[in-house]
């Protein structure tokens, strides 16, 4: 009995209690940040002497772009956890974060479009950040395909987190590359805000939509890996107690 | 002469959902032999690759030379042959030249050293024809052809009698025999037993998860 | 006494450039591959010598690139399928040395005449002769780089059914940097201009890919062998 989940460490059922006990503090936090965030950002701030009421996307845009560069950081660290110390935890862990971290990749790259709209009037110009933003994307479509590639979830965990290890490696990599390359070829992207620096005003409602929205990925994460760890446990004895009790 | 011996304690593992190898141990001296049998799937092959260090244990140690063979698995490498269900050869390349690209990573070769081993294994005749055109039988005795040139003091084998005629099946026998004369260690995932001569063999059954 | 660690690499390109000359048609197959595909701008866009020229630096890296990506399924695929790559993990030599040394040979089978080859497809599409060089070298550090990444992805993606289209949308986003870099040499050198710091950057690229990718590629060569 006791070899039952010896194997798997750090034991799936005190993480599946512990991420139950924690998703709501962590999830009325993010609702109340994200509405407050809102709120501050879309009715309080002053427009921009520049770009008018158009750089209010801001609010959502620049925390999921944030959001998805730090989720996939989580992610690879995550992956290595579980390729170094062999923890399966860990390794559920990664690939919960992997869906959230996509689509805040594809919320950036659709706020950013939108954005673009007004300031470029194309929905689309090959900036530096949103180019990286779509190799990013690629990168976490490539991470999910191998994990469904794989039927032995075993292997699939293992070859997915050394994927995932060599892609954070390459991340400032490919994020230069594309900076470098834009540079020769285009003017300098209008999504700056006004610098040098940006009044408080705008600044808060920024700050708090980031908080919210970092809160509102560990909520989600929790939940999603209170899924993958049911999944991964489905033949165990301790799921039915769980479920029930 | 070779003098070490393997050991695996309490050996666990699991692929997947499956409890594969559960409280496995074995002992086998220099040498010794030891037949391990069991249905498909009972994990044979498993335990052999564990045994090279190829798989990740939950539990359990494997010792070679009474040193834990993690501690330095290049090293253990290289005192082991391991040959797998299939023969490791190249179809495109001659038996001759499989040889001596497959053991020569491991310790130089001469020529001559390959066409006696060659010679041995009665593949003498065919020896210089690509290895597509060889049957079943004749990939085989190419590959114990290369078991013996490692000259390695631990042979780690898996149905290494697959395919073999009964002229093959003596074949076998004679060179695991000179290997436990020498003093080596031979562990074979067997259907049926082998013929060798001496002492009678260690058995290890396994059973399916 | 074993064999040192260069003579086993030795063998490696031996037998692997030895194995190529007998089974030739796999490795025309990129180069096909190549030819064509640089065929079809002309045929898309226009015959027009100065329009193709503008776009040839792109056309000849997009082409390079993905006849490297199709090249690459059969970087490990035969070995896996036989236990070779097994008896390599089991040979006492250093893993990464080894497949460094394989990843070399891939590389002078299919990488350099990819390199050779594209001069040949870019005066096809009004390359200027003084930009030969801009080819050539560029290409050949490119896909050297190429071969030593997606051999990460090759290894990862050992036994996966059908997975020439993963293997690509793996090794695409890592060998991006390395198409920005690429191509930009080409361009300057078709325009005259010095192609040094691109090609610098380029060869910075290099030297990580082959201290860092052959360890990557070992790791991933054991997981599939677990």
């Amino acid at each position: 009995m006791a070899w039952t989940w010896f194997h798997r460490l750090a034991s799936p059922p005190h993480v599946y209690a512990l991420a139950t006990r924690l998703t709501p503090w962590f999830a009325w936090p993010a609702a109340a940040l994200i509405l407050a965030g809102l709120y501050a950002g879309l009715v309080l701030a002053p427009p921009d002497y520049q770009q008018g009421d158009g750089f209010r996307i801001i609010y959502v845009h620049a925390p999921s772009a944030w959001m998805s560069l730090m989720v996939y950081v989580t992610m690879a660290t995550a992956a290595a956890v579980g390729l170094i110390w062999r923890m399966k935890i860990a390794h559920a862990a990664a690939a919960s974060c992997a869906p959230i971290g996509a689509s805040f990749t594809v919320a950036a790259l659709v706020t950013g479009s939108l954005w673009g709209r007004p300031m470029w009037g194309t929905y689309w110009e090959w900036d530096p950040r949103l180019t990286s933003e779509l190799i990013l994307l690629f990168l976490y479509l490539g991470y999910m395909a191998l994990r469904s590639a794989i039927d032995d979830v075993q292997r699939a965990d293992r070859a997915s987190a050394l994927l995932a290890v060599v892609g954070v490696v390459n991340v400032p990599i490919i994020h230069y590359s594309v900076l470098w390359w834009n540079s020769l070829h285009q003017a300098p992207s209008v999504m700056k805000l006004a610098k040098p620096e940006m009044p408080a005003a705008m600044l808060i409602p920024l700050l708090m939509m980031l908080a919210g929205f970092t809160f509102f990925f560990v909520a989600l994460l929790l939940v999603r890996l209170r899924g993958e760890i049911l999944r991964r446990e489905r033949s165990a004895s301790w799921i039915r107690e769980a479920l029930t009790g | 002469m070779f003098r070490h011996g393997i050991q695996a304690t309490h050996l666990q593992l699991w692929r997947g959902e499956r409890h594969v190898l559960d409280e496995v141990d074995l002992e086998v001296r220099a040498g010794e032999m030891l037949q391990v049998t069991g249905a498909n799937g009972s994990g044979k092959t498993t335990l052999l690759r564990t045994l090279c260090g190829l798989m990740h244990l939950e539990a359990g140690r494997v010792l070679w030379a009474d040193r834990n063979i993690y501690d330095d698995l290049p090293a253990f490498h290289s005192q082991l042959v391991y040959l797998g269900h299939e023969p490791p050869l190249k179809a495109d390349l001659t038996a001759h030249e499989n040889l001596h690209y497959w053991v020569g990573i491991r310790r130089p070769l001469s020529s001559t050293d390959i066409a006696r081993a060659l010679e041995r294994v009665g593949a003498g005749a065919w020896g210089e024809q690509p290895v597509r055109t060889l049957s079943a039988g004749q990939k085989r005795r190419v590959a114990l052809a290369g078991v013996i040139l490692f000259e390695a003091p631990l042979w780690l084998l898996d149905e290494p009698a697959t395919n073999l005629d009964a002229d093959g099946q003596r074949l076998i026998g004679g060179l695991i025999d000179a290997q436990l004369s020498a003093g080596g260690v031979v562990i074979a995932a067997v259907h049926q037993e082998l013929p060798v001569g001496g002492a009678a063999p260690r058995r290890l059954e396994l059973s399916a998860a | 006494m074993s064999t040192s660690a260069l003579q086993a690499a030795r063998l490696i390109l031996a037998r692997d450039l030895r194995l190529a000359l007998r089974k030739r048609g796999q490795f025309v197959q990129p180069l096909a591959f190549f030819a064509i595909v640089t065929t079809l701008f002309p045929l898309s866009i226009s015959p027009e010598l100065a329009r193709l020229r503008e776009i040839s630096s792109g056309v000849l890296w997009v082409a390079a690139l993905l006849a490297s990506l199709l090249a690459l399924e059969f970087l490990f695929r035969d070995d896996a399928h036989d236990g070779t790559l097994e008896q390599y993990a089991l040979s006492g030599q250093s893993l990464t040395w080894l497949i460094f040394a394989k990843t070399t040979a891939h590389w002078l089978l299919t990488g350099v005449p990819l390199a050779v080859m594209a001069p040949l497809a870019g005066l096809s599409l009004g390359v200027p002769y003084a930009a030969v060089l801009g080819i050539i070298v560029p290409i050949a550090l490119g896909t050297l780089v190429l071969s030593l990444i997606g051999a990460i992805g090759a290894a990862l993606t050992l036994g996966v059914r059908r997975s020439g289209v993963l293997l690509t949308l793996l090794t695409l986003p890592l060998a991006m940097p390395v198409l920005i870099f690429g191509a930009q040499a080409t361009d300057l050198a078709i325009r005259g201009a010095s192609f040094a710091a691109p090609l610098y950057l380029l060869s910075a690229m290099a030297v990580l890919g082959v201290t860092l990718a052959p360890l990557a590629a070992s790791a991933a060569v054991r997981i599939s062998l677990e």
